[in-house]
Parts: C-alpha cells; sequence; structure tokens
C-alpha cells in the first residue's frame, strides 16, 4: 500500500474508485458513510459533502504526473481556499476586480489577512502579486 | 404583358428569389482589420517570438516585459514554460502545423510542444491548417476520447415546472451536462431547484450548472446545487478585461475559489467579444483568442468553452469566420484544455449553414459538442436560440445514424419523454410542497407534461419564480433540504440520483480535466485519454453505442409496409374484382388498348405511392380509353415489373400497338409496339404526386395515339419535392414484393374487371 507522503498518479485515478480509502469529506466521513440513509437522519451533512484541502492536493499530485502543472497550482491555490469562508471569498473577490480596490495597500492587506489568518501563503503571494501589476496598469481607479 | 416598374427591369428575377430566402437575413461584414475585421490576420498581428533572460520572460511576441499589459504578464509568468520554449518557437510553424495533421505524431508530443509556444506561434501554427485539416487535427488533439454534449435548459415564463420537466428530457437524451439562465436575475435560485430535481429524473450523472451573476453563481454553487460553472469569461485585450469587469487575478481567484468548494469550472472565451466591446487593438480574432486561451491555461483551469459564444455570430459575418471558430478550438485542444467546442449562439438564420457548422464537430468528436444544445424550443431559450434547438433536434439525431457519429445523443421514445416528464414535475411539485414554496395544481403540471414549449403551458411564470427563488435564498434552503424532501414524499431514487452528483465533491476526481459521469463513473482526460494514432485508434462507436443512434423513431420496415398494405385489402376486395380468363394473347381489334398490369397489381398491393387505391386508378385509365372512342383490354403480366416492358408488352399484346404498363406503386407509361423499350410516348415517373385525373388523361391519350393524333402530352408538375427522401425507402420494399413475383417464364394472363361500386 502506498503511504501517505507517496505522489499520486494516473493510476490513482479516479480516487473514489481507484484509492476510496484515501477520500475522507471535512469530519472525516469516507464515502460509504455518505449514504442516503445518513443524509436523512441528519449524521450527514452539507459540510460532510465538501471537498478537502487534502482531495484538492491529492488531485493537484494527479494533474502534475500527468502533465497538468497549471491546473496542479490551481488545484493548490483552492486548498488554501477551503478553509475561507464564504463571505470573505467574496469580499477577497470583490476587491480583485478593477476598481474595487483604492490602492496597493488594500490587497495587500488581503495577502496579509491570507498568510495570517487562513495560513494561505500561495494564494498571499498571488494577490500581492495582482497588486504590483495592477499599480504598474493603473487599475486603482474607481469604475462606479 | 403587364409593365414591370422602372428600376428593375433589367434584374435576373433570380435575385428577387434569392432575397426571399433565409440566408438574405443574415448580414456579412468587409474584411476590414483596422476596425477589427479580421479572422486570421491583421497587418497589426505581432511576429512570433520570445525573449528569456535570467528565468524571466524578457520580451514575448514583440513586446517587451516593461510594456506588457496584464494578460502579457499573466501568460508570461504561468504559461510559457521555459525548458520547452527555446526548443518550440524554433521550429517552422508549418512544420508543426503538419505534425498537428499527422497520425504518428503522439498527442501529447504536442501538448508538450505548446507549453513552450506565445499566443502569436499557436496562431501562427493553426492558420496553415484548412478547415479539413483543423477538424481532422481536433479530432486528434481533444483531451478525452468519448465526445460528449450540453443542454440549455431555460424557458420564457422563468417556470420552475416546466425547467424540471426538460431537465429530466434533455437528461433522457443523453446530454452530459445542463446549463439553465432566467430571463429575470433573482429567479436564479428557483431555477437552480428546478433543474436539479429535475436532471435527478430517470439516471445520475448530469452535471449542472446556473448561469448568473459571478457570486450569486458562486453561493448557488456553495448550496450544492450546481456541479459546474462555465460563465467565468476573459478576454483577449486589457481593456475588454476590465470593461468585463475582472483582471486575469480576479477570475484565477474565482477559479480557485471554484475548485475550493468542490465545484467543475470552465473559463469562457471566443472570438468576437473584443469587437463586440470595442477594445479589439486591431488585431486579428485569432490571435486575440490564442492570449485568451493561453491565459486560461496559465489560471489553471481544466477547460474552455470556446468558439465564438456569444461573438460566433460576428465572427461568421467575416471571411473565414467559421474556419476560424474551429481554429480557436483546436488550440484550445492543443493546450490540453476541455472544450465546450461553441456551437451554441446561432450564428445564422440558414439551416444550410447551421448543417455545415456542425458537421466538423459531430464528425471529429468534442468534450462538449455545443455549449449547449437548446434543448427548448428557439423562444424559450434565455441565452438567446442556440445553432441547433428543440426544433431541429431530431435533425442531429439523423445526422448521426446518417455519418455514424456520436454526437453525444440518443433518441428516445414518446412513452419514456411523457413518463419522464411527468415523474419530474411531479417531484419538484412534491419538493415545493414540503418544503413550503408552493404549491402547484394538477392542471399545472399536467400542461406542463406535454408541452411543447411555455406558451403552451399554464404554469408558474416570471413573478411566481421570484418568490420562490427569494424563499429559498432568504431561508438558506440547500441541496440537502431538497433530498430530504424528495425523500420524505418518496422519491428515494431521485434523492438517491441527487445525492450521488454532489458526493462528487468529496473526492474532487470530477475537477480533473474534460470529466464528465457516464454509468456513474467519471470518465476524464485521465482515464478515458484520447489515444488517437490513425485508424482503428481513438473514439470508435461500438455495436451498442451504433444500436442506440440507429434507432431514430418511424423506421420503415418490410413487416411494416406488408401491414399497411394488408389494410388495404379489405376495402379492395368490396370495390373491384380482377376475374383471370386465362393466358393473354396478341389481340386484333384496332381500337384497343391493352393495360399491362404489375405481377401483384390488386393481389399484394393495394394502392400507389400517392395513395389511391388501385380500383381507382384502373377506373380512371378504362373511362380515359373509352371517352377517347377505343376499348380497354387488361393483363396481367408476369414476366417483368419493370415499368418500360410492362409497358412495351400491353403494346405487343394491344390489336392497336398501343398499350399503358402500370406498376402497383402507380408508375405507369404509354407506350407503342416498335419502338426501343425505353423511348416511350408518355412516362408517369412521379407516383407520388400523379393524381387521378392524371390516370384519366392518360387513358385518353393512349387513345388518341390509336387515332393517330399527336395529344397534348400529360405533365404531372413537380415543385422538386425530394421524391427520392420521401418514398424511396417504402418502393424499393414495395417493388420487392412485385419483383419477387415475377418470373422469365410466365405468361400474361387476361384478367376481367368489375367495379363492384358505382362511382362517386
Amino acid at each position: 500500500m502506498t503511504g501517505a507522503n507517496d505522489k499520486l498518479t494516473a493510476a490513482d485515478y479516479p480516487l473514489a474508485e481507484k484509492r476510496p480509502d484515501m477520500v475522507r469529506g471535512r469530519r472525516g466521513k469516507s464515502l460509504d458513510d455518505i449514504t442516503l440513509a445518513s443524509v436523512i437522519d441528519g449524521s450527514v451533512t452539507l459540510e460532510d459533502l465538501s471537498i478537502t484541502d487534502t482531495a484538492l492536493r491529492q488531485q493537484a499530485d494527479i494533474a502534475r504526473a500527468t502533465g497538468r502543472a497549471t491546473l496542479a497550482q490551481n488545484f493548490e491555490r483552492a486548498a488554501e481556499l477551503v478553509n475561507v469562508p464564504e463571505a470573505a471569498i467574496m469580499r477577497m473577490y470583490e476587491l480583485l476586480r478593477p476598481g474595487r480596490a483604492a490602492s496597493a495597500e488594500e490587497l495587500l492587506a488581503v495577502a496579509t489577512e491570507l498568510r495570517q489568518a487562513y495560513s494561505a501563503p500561495r494564494m498571499a503571494e498571488f494577490v500581492t502579486e495582482a497588486a504590483e501589476v495592477y499599480t504598474r496598469r493603473g487599475l486603482f481607479k474607481r469604475r462606479f | 404583358m403587364t409593365q414591370e416598374p422602372v428600376g428593375t427591369a433589367n434584374r435576373w428575377k433570380r435575385f428577387s428569389d434569392w432575397d426571399e430566402r433565409a440566408l438574405r437575413l443574415d448580414k456579412f461584414a468587409a474584411e476590414d482589420p483596422e476596425n477589427g475585421f479580421a479572422a486570421f490576420s491583421s497587418p497589426h498581428d505581432p511576429k512570433p517570438a520570445v525573449e528569456l533572460s535570467a528565468g524571466a520572460v524578457a520580451s514575448m511576441d514583440g513586446v517587451a516585459a516593461r510594456d506588457f499589459d496584464m494578460i502579457d504578464t499573466f501568460i508570461a509568468n504561468y504559461h510559457i514554460d521555459h525548458e520547452i520554449a527555446p526548443e518550440a518557437m524554433a521550429m517552422p510553424s508549418l512544420q508543426v502545423a503538419r505534425m498537428l495533421v499527422d497520425m504518428h505524431v503522439p498527442r501529447g508530443d504536442l501538448v508538450r510542444l505548446a507549453r513552450g509556444m506565445t499566443p502569436a506561434k499557436l496562431a501562427d501554427v493553426v492558420a496553415r491548417l484548412s478547415s479539413l485539416e483543423i477538424a481532422f487535427a481536433y479530432s486528434k488533439m481533444r483531451a478525452r476520447r468519448t465526445p460528449g454534449n450540453q443542454a440549455h435548459v431555460t424557458n420564457a415564463k422563468d417556470d420552475p415546472l416546466q425547467m424540471a420537466a426538460d431537465a429530466a428530457t434533455a437528461v433522457a437524451l443523453g446530454f452530459d451536462e445542463i446549463e439553465t439562465t432566467m430571463r429575470v436575475a433573482r429567479n436564479a435560485w428557483s431555477n437552480a431547484v428546478a433543474c436539479a430535481v429535475g436532471a435527478s429524473v430517470g439516471r445520475w450523472g448530469t452535471l449542472f450548472q446556473c448561469s448568473s451573476e459571478e457570486a450569486e453563481e458562486l453561493k448557488i454553487g456553495m448550496a450544492g446545487f450546481t456541479s459546474y460553472a462555465e460563465t467565468v469569461s476573459v478576454y483577449g485585450t486589457e481593456k475588454s478585461f476590465i470593461d468585463g469587469d475582472d483582471t486575469p487575478w480576479s477570475k484565477a481567484f474565482l477559479a480557485a475559489a471554484y475548485a475550493s468548494r468542490g465545484i467543475k469550472m470552465r473559463c469562457t472565451s471566443g472570438a468576437g467579444s473584443e469587437l463586440l466591446m470595442g477594445f479589439h487593438e486591431k488585431k486579428s480574432m485569432l490571435y486575440l483568442e490564442a492570449r485568451c486561451l493561453c491565459l486560461q491555461r496559465a489560471m489553471g483551469v481544466q477547460g474552455t468553452q470556446n468558439g465564438g459564444i456569444d461573438g460566433a455570430p460576428v465572427t461568421c459575418t467575416v471571411p473565414g469566420g467559421m474556419r476560424e471558430l474551429m481554429a480557436e478550438n483546436l488550440i484550445a485542444v492543443w493546450l490540453d484544455l476541455e472544450c465546450a467546442s461553441g456551437n451554441d449562439a446561432r450564428a445564422t438564420e440558414s439551416e444550410i449553414r447551421v448543417g455545415a457548422k456542425i458537421l466538423p464537430y459531430l464528425l471529429a468528436g468534442s468534450d462538449l459538442i455545443c455549449s449547449g444544445f437548446g434543448s427548448i424550443l428557439k423562444y424559450d431559450n434565455s441565452f438567446n436560440a442556440s445553432l441547433l434547438n428543440g426544433e431541429e433536434l431530431e435533425d442531429y439525431l439523423v445526422l448521426q445514424r446518417d455519418f455514424e457519429a456520436d454526437g453525444g445523443l440518443t433518441p428516445v421514445g414518446e412513452q419514456q419523454i411523457l413518463d419522464l416528464r411527468t415523474r419530474a414535475v411531479e417531484a419538484l411539485g412534491a419538493v415545493l410542497e414540503e418544503l413550503d414554496l408552493g404549491s402547484p395544481t394538477a392542471e399545472m403540471k399536467s400542461s406542463v407534461v406535454t408541452a411543447s414549449g411555455s406558451d403552451e403551458t399554464r404554469s408558474y411564470l416570471p413573478r411566481d419564480a421570484t418568490i420562490i427563488s427569494e424563499a429559498i435564498l432568504e431561508r438558506g434552503i440547500t441541496v440537502v433540504d431538497v433530498i430530504k424532501a424528495l425523500h420524505a414524499r418518496g422519491f428515494v431514487e431521485e434523492a438517491g440520483h441527487l445525492l450521488q452528483l454532489v458526493r462528487l465533491r468529496v473526492s474532487g476526481d470530477y475537477l480533473q480535466t474534460s470529466a464528465l459521469v457516464r454509468q456513474g463513473k467519471v470518465l476524464s482526460a485521465i482515464n478515458d485519454e484520447n489515444d488517437y494514432l490513425g485508424p482503428g485508434t481513438g473514439y470508435r462507436l461500438d455495436a451498442q453505442r451504433r444500436e442506440e443512434i440507429v434507432a431514430i423513431r418511424d423506421v420503415l420496415t418490410r413487416e411494416e409496409v406488408l401491414r399497411e398494405e394488408s389494410l388495404h385489402r379489405a376495402g379492395e376486395v368490396k370495390r373491384i374484382s380482377y376475374r383471370l380468363k386465362g393466358t393473354a394473347t396478341a389481340g386484333n381489334d384496332r381500337q384497343e388498348v391493352v393495360i399491362g398490369v404489375s405481377p401483384a397489381f390488386g393481389l399484394k398491393l393495394f394502392r400507389t405511392v400517392a395513395g389511391h387505391p388501385l380500383s381507382a386508378v384502373m377506373r380512371e385509365l378504362v373511362d380515359g380509353i373509352e371517352s377517347g372512342g377505343c376499348k380497354a383490354r387488361v393483363v396481367r403480366l408476369r414476366h417483368t415489373a419493370d415499368t418500360s416492358f410492362l409497358g412495351l408488352s400491353a403494346a405487343m399484346l394491344s390489336g392497336s400497338g398501343v398499350g399503358i404498363g402500370i406498376q402497383a406503386k402507380g408508375t405507369a407509361v404509354i407506350h407503342q409496339k416498335d419502338r426501343l423499350p425505353h423511348n416511350n410516348l408518355e412516362l408517369f415517373s412521379n407516383a407520388p404526386i400523379t393524381k387521378l385525373e392524371h390516370y384519366r388523361r392518360m387513358g385518353a391519350n393512349a387513345a388518341a395515339y390509336v387515332r393517330g393524333e399527336l395529344p397534348e402530352q400529360v405533365v404531372v408538375p413537380t415543385r422538386g419535392e425530394a421524391m427520392g427522401s420521401r418514398y424511396h425507402a417504402r418502393v424499393s420494399l414495395i417493388y420487392a414484393i412485385e419483383t419477387e413475383m415475377a418470373g422469365e417464364a410466365q405468361e400474361p394472363e387476361e384478367l376481367e374487371l368489375a367495379f363492384l361500386e358505382t362511382k362517386r
């Protein structure tokens, strides 16, 4: 059996079929635990039907192993957003749209928040990069 | 003669005929690169080039790094593979173009090279391919082996009941994805619940999206109702991007956000969007699109909805526009992106252009051939009419059968559709009641089940949908509540199906490139990789899938034709008798016309293909002959069923030398004994449009020939109907019954006709 640290490959895909032992919901439920009966009795909730950062990193490994490095990077960024609440995601997205942030500092504050509150260094770096480019291209002006 | 108005007298009237055709509603634009109207090349397109320095892209396609706009920057930072770029950019474009159509060069080799190519280079390569070569290369380069298709499910009233019924219908037809949108923006939640419930009827696995405002769409996804998103648009110029109210970074953030919620996502881009938005920078459509596609790979999205999309109509106004749409799709799959290949916004009013547009995709296959196919009627499509719609869906099913090509759809029987639609409206009705969102009446539901479109329903209106939609949003109803409601009301199978779909999120397997669900299993570019390397490889129609595709409705069989004929036997027996009087011999009455009927005439076959009973046809022929002062004698010829030889044989038995030959299907000829077999006097070959009066005049003309006159020949007027397509299958089956009864050595029989009814 492959250890937890070994990288997954195309042979492990789809995980739900080939490696069901590795697939867990956010509260640790296995796919077999997620049944209609358990949804009806309330033991499975919407939270159990959500993807985990682990699953996204596993899918990133598979993407990289099949030659899709940029897709892997997206999954890795996504893994960092799994624990970011919906409202925060909406707020950050809105600030990244043109003319929403008044200055680079507003975006850099988001980067700091991502790094410190959500342990999301990749996303933080990504937003920092946006701040630099927006500065160079003059995007910090109001559109409405 | 009437006086022509001045000014039109010198016009060839064919132009007026052409003016009336639907094609002339299409408007065409002159090629004009300065104003953005150029499909493949503009003098302002850059020459392909890349310069790498100290681990960074120093310049790309003629632009220095310090002058990069946001799109250049994102592509340079995330798309260009520094290991591959020097090699890929140095290869002559023509050589790469040839590799794309070389079945011996594996897809993987070309995908690797694309990672090192700039937008200008990718465009330069595909521009060297003809339309046929693009289609072939597309077939080889698309990521997933098995083709699929996507449907639009919307209606003009935002009626959730109809949405559910139509979603179930689309699922039954085999669509892998369904996409909805609204007439009224705030009805999104009602649409989402209705489609999610409808799509759970019959089978599970059809992915579903609700196209709405970016933030709202993500929220609906988070509530579990949708399983994918595709309206994350990107553009090829910086100003268009900003006008679209996003940047590459905001869109890439959104891409990560969708993945973080376990929702499949693709971007959208297409030729013509920059032109429509007024910021084309004088570049060709293909070059701008190559930028969009490199950007999408750079963002790390698994796929793209690409091929004009909303810009397809304007793209199709310029020379090479349709070829350009194919070329940009080719770049998409070459960049290893899933491709939902357009063929959605109706780019023309001409049905010929529609058919021509779809054919290469049907033949080549695509991850999703249409994005989407209008599964509903044109007026119900809230995205605007698609290239193909509910009206034309059967045409598409037949095209699949004609070309033995898998377009992703499967014909469904009438009763099955009715059952599924009934189940879908009952299921949604139960959910609405259970969640206290509404209580649709039996009349509302039944009006929806049988309605072809919303004009025919007496159900919910947009305002009703708004009330439902706002309640779902305010009360925070999620997919789990809907699953429970279905279960509570006995829709256990549907509850299970919906849960299966949401459960896909846990493993995230369907986030990988080109993923869809077939028979409960995720199929993607990883476990269903396109392995095309020439004939015998890649996607092939297997026997079972072929059987599904060919099973369209109302297919004629020999048994069916014989059964229909036998229904007419009873009527004919009451109208006519053919008494056998022994072997027929040559006559010597100079006033007789012999009518030679075919072997099965009145024995196994009883009406012409125009539907005339043979008794009526015989009566007209006889009356016509007698009206010209001649006598009719009837013989059954049993050595041949061919019209010409029936006619000539009848003429040779006739004392006057004039005879008529007639087949049971109604084809007839007037012949004369000394003529060559195919050099007859008059031929009535278009049996389907030959009327009883024509048979009468035929008899009268035969008599005129006996008198030595030259009558006005009977011309059966045709309006150019496709007789062969309408009748030849039936005719061939009927004719085989005649030829089976014919035998070379069989003598002709003398018949005595008796008409058993008085003529009406």
